[in-house]
């Protein structure tokens, strides 16, 4: 019998593309402070486990997880890091207590990305280093073939990809937390620079430094507390080939298979109709549009022209990204899911402020770890 | 309230050497592969994937779990690498256990990588990185010199000798002379033969250490009712626990690890032991060097603080005592491919357990047994207890 798991708390820090004045301790340190004093609890009294999420070289560090304790309040603590997306961190998490191991587990990632001078050299280390590095084009080109891929299957076209960007970037103007909010038109987009045909400079997101804490309950001591918890209706992560040569480039499998396992746990048969809202990985622009399909949140081919009709905005049939996704807020490497499960608990607890959608009772949280991966992890939260 | 039981069903594991030619997903997938049919399974049976491996640096590829997804068999696949240095080895398959136990999996494949190799000329060089950037780097530090440093204070708070010490590598490489993935097996090595080799970073010497190496382990863990429908001999996880002290490691008192200690009783308080010494049958501390073995005898609670050395001497760790310590042959004579070395130390356990450990079986049916690891700066400890 697996146990009810809940969001409890949450806490954030940055949000910024550049924060000079602290160090990525200090932004954790923040971050975690709002969340243990959101949940209203003691990290060293109230919780039995920490978990992280970081990747040895975004941090410039090996063995990146002996620098993650001291501060959460985790020192001398059953603590450890995931190498994956802040909704894996999550993942683990859940399973900590749903296993009836402990009862409250925080969760951190956090982003400095402005400390990393060349991060698409970084992003092509990811590469294989026998048949793929030798290559030694810049990582883009990744998406950019897969965006040609599908716009030569007609599954979605140029100018619908744009209006991602034109939708998402609008969104970030009512979100105090996003950096690269904007009010510009299709033509803008399509006429930025390019970075890898056929993706230009407005169809990319930017990254930002920033850190987001969680802090994950059991259903009792989720109702002692003092807060009206954000329940984990359901979760699933998954992965499709690392490698370029093998990997399904016609639509994003990790997603279809991430987004099925999450609506299994979650019970969830008709995730259109059953859930109100996403907040869905927009990397890069047609990667919403891809997404929304694997996700069953759109039909497949449709999620192009739905968009490029208004479906997706914020007042619209179906609010993807209201919080202004990657694209509008910025991207935080590692804590790029937990960006994204932040403003579905914000909604759904009613706290979004200028972008609060009047329907916000189920929302789905989608993250992909970017280039070159085929990683991919959703979650289904309920209030 | 009652957890669901997950046992471990299956394991293989390459063999451990210096330079392999395979590449790291290669690795993974002869290990998975064949912890997949010791126990007849294939992927088809697989739920879920959980990954090993210590530092990136090492394979020198940026998010190196990614990388080896497919060589793991976690394609298409739910799939995840836990990361707590050193000690990533044994915290893996707790790991798995929790997939298990939640509830969400009732299969789950753990596979550990290390390819060292990579990193030339030594990997040694790649643990600058590991060090503090603004407080310690500058000082060009590197391992052997911080656990110099550790063991130093161990001997000191007891009154070592490089000798009490040094009987744990021989009896290692010794056990693994008999362990038919060894590296560093011996079954002639002596006292002398330690005490004589090359000084590295006083008081450690050259035999007082483990060898860079290659190597990967996988383990196929089962909920009940699986592993009951795919061997008669399951071995149950009875406990799990790890713990992470501050980084700030130059604060600590370095004699004693209190965090493995905490991650024990986390571990111990699970499976219900009490008095660990009468309750534990075979132990596989984590061992890349030999003071390191009886640092973590006294911190599993198994000897008196100081007294591993004493014990060890009066024969009681050796593989016929009365209580069998890395009967396996340990790192220093297995080899120490790092997460690889720890999860090699679980599939000791599995095959100890159910009677298959061959030249290397300890006498009088052990009913339980004991892994741990270690890792970060000093920092991490990681237990599993295996039953049957």
């Amino acid at each position: 019998m697996t146990r009810k798991v809940a969001v409890v708390g949450l806490g954030w820090s940055g949000f910024r593309p550049l924060t000079p004045e602290v160090s990525y301790r200090e932004l954790t340190f923040e971050a975690a402070t709002r969340a243990y004093s959101d949940a209203g609890i003691d990290p060293r009294k109230d919780v039995q486990g920490f978990v992280t999420a970081a990747e040895d070289y975004h941090e410039g560090t090996s063995i990146f997880d002996e620098y993650t304790p001291d501060q959460l309040g985790a020192a001398l603590r059953p603590m450890h890091t995931i190498t994956g997306d802040g909704l894996h961190a999550l993942a683990a998490a859940y399973m900590q207590i749903a296993s009836g191991l402990m009862n409250v587990v925080v969760v951190e990632a956090h982003s400095k990305a402005s400390n990393i001078n060349t991060l698409s050299d970084i992003t092509a280390f990811g590469l294989d280093p026998v048949v793929e590095r030798p290559l030694a084009a810049h990582p883009s080109f990744i998406a950019g073939l897969e965006m040609q891929a599908l716009i030569a299957a007609k599954r979605f076209t140029l100018p619908q990809c744009g209006t991602v960007s034109v939708k998402n970037k609008r969104n970030a103007l009512a979100n105090l937390h996003a950096s690269f909010a904007a009010n510009i038109k299709l033509h803008d987009v399509l006429e930025s620079a390019p970075i890898a045909e056929p993706i230009t400079k407005l169809m990319a997101a930017q990254h930002t430094d920033g850190c987001v804490v969680l802090v994950l309950a059991d259903e009792d001591t989720a109702r002692a507390l003092k807060g009206k918890p954000i329940w984990i209706r359901g979760l699933g992560w998954s992965n499709d080939s690392p490698a370029l040569d093998s990997r399904a480039w016609n639509e994003a499998r990790y997603a279809r298979k991430a987004g099925a396992m999450a609506y299994h746990t979650a019970n969830i048969r008709s995730p259109r109709t059953e859930i109100d809202f996403a907040e869905v990985d927009d990397t890069f622009a047609f990667k919403e549009l891809v997404h929304l399909e694997a996700l069953r949140l759109a039909r497949e081919g449709e999620a192009g022209s739905w968009t490029a009709e208004g479906g997706t905005e914020r007042g619209g049939e179906f609010p993807v990204n209201p919080s202004g996704g990657n694209l509008g807020v910025g991207s935080l490497l590692d804590a790029a899911g937990l960006a994204r499960a932040m403003e579905v608990v914000l909604q759904l607890r009613g706290e979004a402020g200028a972008r609060q959608l009047p329907k916000a009772n189920t929302g789905l949280a989608f993250a992909w770890r970017g280039l070159p991966t085929t990683s991919g992890v959703a979650v289904v939260f309920g209030n | 309230m009652s957890m669901r039981r997950v046992a471990v069903v299956g394991a293989g594991m390459t063999k451990f050497v210096r330079r392999s030619l395979e590449t790291g997903r290669e690795l993974a997938w002869e290990a998975a592969s064949k912890a997949l049919e010791s126990c007849e399974m294939t992927l088809d049976d697989i739920d879920s994937v959980v990954m090993g491996s210590a530092p990136d640096a090492f394979d020198g590829v940026h998010m190196k779990s990614e990388w080896l997804a497919d060589g793991a068999g976690a394609w298409g696949k739910p799939y995840m690498r836990g990361y707590v240095g050193g000690g990533t080895g044994v915290f893996a398959p707790a790991q798995g256990w929790y997939h298990i136990a939640s509830g969400l999996f009732d299969t789950c494949l753990v596979v550990c990588e290390e390819k060292m190799s990579p990193c030339r000329p030594h990997p040694q060089a790649a643990f600058i990185s590991i060090f503090d950037n603004f407080t310690e780097r500058a000082l060009g530090p590197n391992l052997l010199w911080i656990f110099a440093l550790e063991m130093n204070a161990y001997m000191n708070r007891y009154g070592l000798k490089k000798e009490d010490i040094a009987q744990v590598a021989v009896k290692n490489k010794r056990n693994a002379a008999d362990h038919p993935a060894s590296l560093l097996g011996d079954a002639n090595i002596t006292l002398q033969d330690i005490l004589n080799s090359e000084v590295l970073a006083y008081p450690v010497q050259r035999l007082d250490v483990s060898p860079v190496t290659d190597g990967a382990v996988a383990l196929v863990l089962a909920a009940d009712h699986v592993a009951r429908r795919v061997t008669n001999k399951p071995v149950w996880f009875e406990g799990v626990g790890w713990n992470l002290d501050t980084a700030y490691w130059t604060d600590r008192d370095l004699s004693y690890p209190t965090y493995v200690e905490e991650a024990a009783r986390m571990a111990y308080k699970m499976a219900g032991i009490t008095e660990p010494r009468k309750q534990i049958h075979i132990a596989e501390p984590y061992d890349p060097f030999d003071y390191k073995e009886l640092h973590h005898l006294e911190g599993l609670m198994l000897f008196p603080k100081g007294k591993a050395p004493e014990a060890t001497a009066l024969g009681i760790t050796q593989r016929n005592g009365d209580l069998p310590v890395c009967p396996s042959g340990g790192l220093l004579g297995v080899g120490n491919p790092i997460a690889a070395a720890g999860l090699m130390k679980v599939a000791e356990l599995f095959w100890q357990l159910r009677g298959e450990a061959g030249a290397r079986q300890v006498p009088g049916d052990p009913r339980r047994g004991v892994a741990q690891a270690w890792g970060d700066l000093m920092q991490v400890g990681t237990v599993v207890v295996l039953g049957k």
